[in-house]
């Protein structure tokens, strides 16, 4: 199956456009008789941000699980483009693979930087950490991209050999992208990113990971309940409700001409400002 | 360049009584390259609203909006996406943008986006907002702050940056004071020059007059309402 999957893909890539970096394939997760998310496919191109907003409990945050492997979908697929083998379904694939490919080609960001952050470890640490997880073993090497990542994420070098408890939420969340994207990612998970941030820290929040997708060519899928926030970041989104998906489009379309009755009611409920 | 046939148009409104409302039937129009086509008709006839469509903002419920080979009705938001990247620019009246990002910046990403040399496209932004008298003292700072005018103004700037072969501008002179407003229907007439397909609404009829070169009036296309 994964034979002819890949030669699908390579077919497809022949024709001028780039194969996906990711392809969900119906993807479904049950919790006993209660349904968490169903139906659910899509394709994520490289360089491509995709929001997927909806109330709590609409599945979104199941659904990001699934595709991370974090969680066992019921059923379904999650081809991801590796780079040595072309596409493979993630959730076949064995748990040690998994492992590497959310160490290296996958990042993901948790809502509270304490899950995504080893509270313990120096800020330097952290971010070495990762590096050395892939076989970085230099430590003048380690310290120095480390140092680097810090200041792409504005925090400030002197602050490297402190511990993440001794920083506010915005930081230890800019610290937790930092340690994410040190090993150059391909696809970043994210939910919630900002989320229990003050505005300021979030408008900065959000102007890092603009540049971040630009310069690094990252894709990355982003849940979250705010619609201003989407609209900056995802090129495309996708609305979510018990479990289903009730309407995906370009970002800027889906809420400026919504066409499902949710989605015309999440609009419509946004304060202005 | 821009080539319209048949598009139709309603909206759906779920959450008010399941109301739907028609307001688009039938438009056709064509647009060459280094032609301006002007959008007329009444507030509400539905100018924003058309174009709007081409931009591949509002869906279109039948009928085809090809840009060069790119059906914006029928195509995949990663297609448009492209469109939008590479050839298709849109002057809204309004400026959107990440807070706390420098107005150079703001004025330059168009050009970053299509992979233009940074030190080239930044080189282009400083241009732009001179000729269009953004003191220099502004260009390190947010745009979110400025006064409306001098948002307008860094919005055009951002959207000629670029030099897409195709241009959708809603009321690109509105509200600016006779300088600016000569620079901007200047910048029309380059775009023009250089054989851009624009569609524009004017509410300035000597703006419209100066770079238009036919008016299509967009009542034509608005359904009657049962009154």
């Amino acid at each position: 199956m994964t034979e002819t999957m890949h030669s699908e893909v390579a077919h497809r890539a022949d024709e001028r456009a780039p194969a996906p970096l990711l392809s969900v394939r119906d993807i479904r997760k049950t919790y006993g008789s209660y349904v968490g998310c169903t139906d659910v496919s899509f394709d994520l191109y490289p360089g491509e941000v995709m929001g997927i907003v909806g109330e709590s409990g609409s599945g979104k945050s199941t659904l990001l699980n699934c595709l991370a492997g974090h969680l066992a979908p019921d059923r379904g697929e999650v081809l991801f483009d590796t780079r040595a083998e072309g596409p493979r379904d993630t959730v076949t694939m064995s748990e040690p693979e998994r492992r590497m490919l959310s160490r290296t080609d996958w990042a993901f960001v948790h809502q509270n930087p304490r899950d995504g952050l080893r509270m313990g470890v120096s800020a330097g640490g952290n971010v070495g950490e990762r590096l050395m997880a892939v076989g970085a073993r230099n430590y003048g090497a380690i310290r120095e991209s480390a140092t680097d990542w810090l200041g792409r994420v504005e925090i400030a070098d002197t602050r490297i050999d402190d511990r993440p408890s001794a920083f506010s939420g915005g930081m230890q969340q800019r610290l937790q992208i930092a340690r994410n994207l040190v090993t150059g990612p391909r696809l970043v998970f994210m939910d919630e990113p900002t989320g229990g941030l003050d505005v300021s820290v979030q408008a900065r929040l959000l102007d890092l990971m603009r540049g971040l997708v630009r310069e690094m060519g990252l894709s990355a899928i982003i849940v979250t309940h705010d619609l201003a926030v989407v609209r900056l970041l995802a090129h495309r989104l996708m609305v979510m409700k018990s479990g289903h998906v009730v309407e995906a489009g370009l970002t800027d379309q889906v809420l400026d001409d919504p066409q499902h009755a949710y989605t015309q009611l999440l609009v419509s409920s946004v304060l202005q400002v | 360049m821009i080539r319209i046939e048949n598009v139709s148009k309603s909206f759906a409104l779920h959450n008010q009584g399941g109301a739907v409302i028609e307001v688009m039937t039938g438009a056709t129009l064509a647009v060459a390259p280094g032609e301006c086509v002007a959008l007329t008709g009444n507030s509400g006839a539905g100018k924003s609203t058309l174009m709007r469509m081409i931009y591949g903002n509002y869906l279109t419920a039948s009928g085809s909006i090809r840009i060069g080979d790119i059906d914006v009705a029928s195509a995949a938001p990663r297609e448009i996406l492209e469109l939008r990247r590479t050839t298709l620019g849109y002057v809204s009246q309004f400026l959107r943008v990440v807070p706390r990002v420098a107005t150079l910046e703001v004025v330059a990403e168009p050009l970053l986006a299509v992979g233009t040399d940074r030190e080239a496209a930044l080189a282009r932004a400083r241009d732009l907002l001179t000729r269009l008298n953004i003191p220099e003292t502004l260009w390190g700072l947010s745009p979110t702050t400025f006064s409306g005018g001098e948002q307008q103004r860094v919005n055009i700037a951002r959207g000629f940056a670029h030099t897409y072969p195709a241009m959708l501008l809603d009321e690109p002179t509105a509200s600016l004071d006779a300088t600016n407003r000569d620079t901007v229907l200047t910048l029309i007439e380059e775009a023009k020059g250089r054989c851009a397909a624009i569609i524009g609404i004017f509410h300035d009829a000597p703006a419209r007059d100066r770079v238009a070169d036919r008016e299509v009036d967009v009542s034509a296309y608005t359904p009657a309402r049962a009154a």
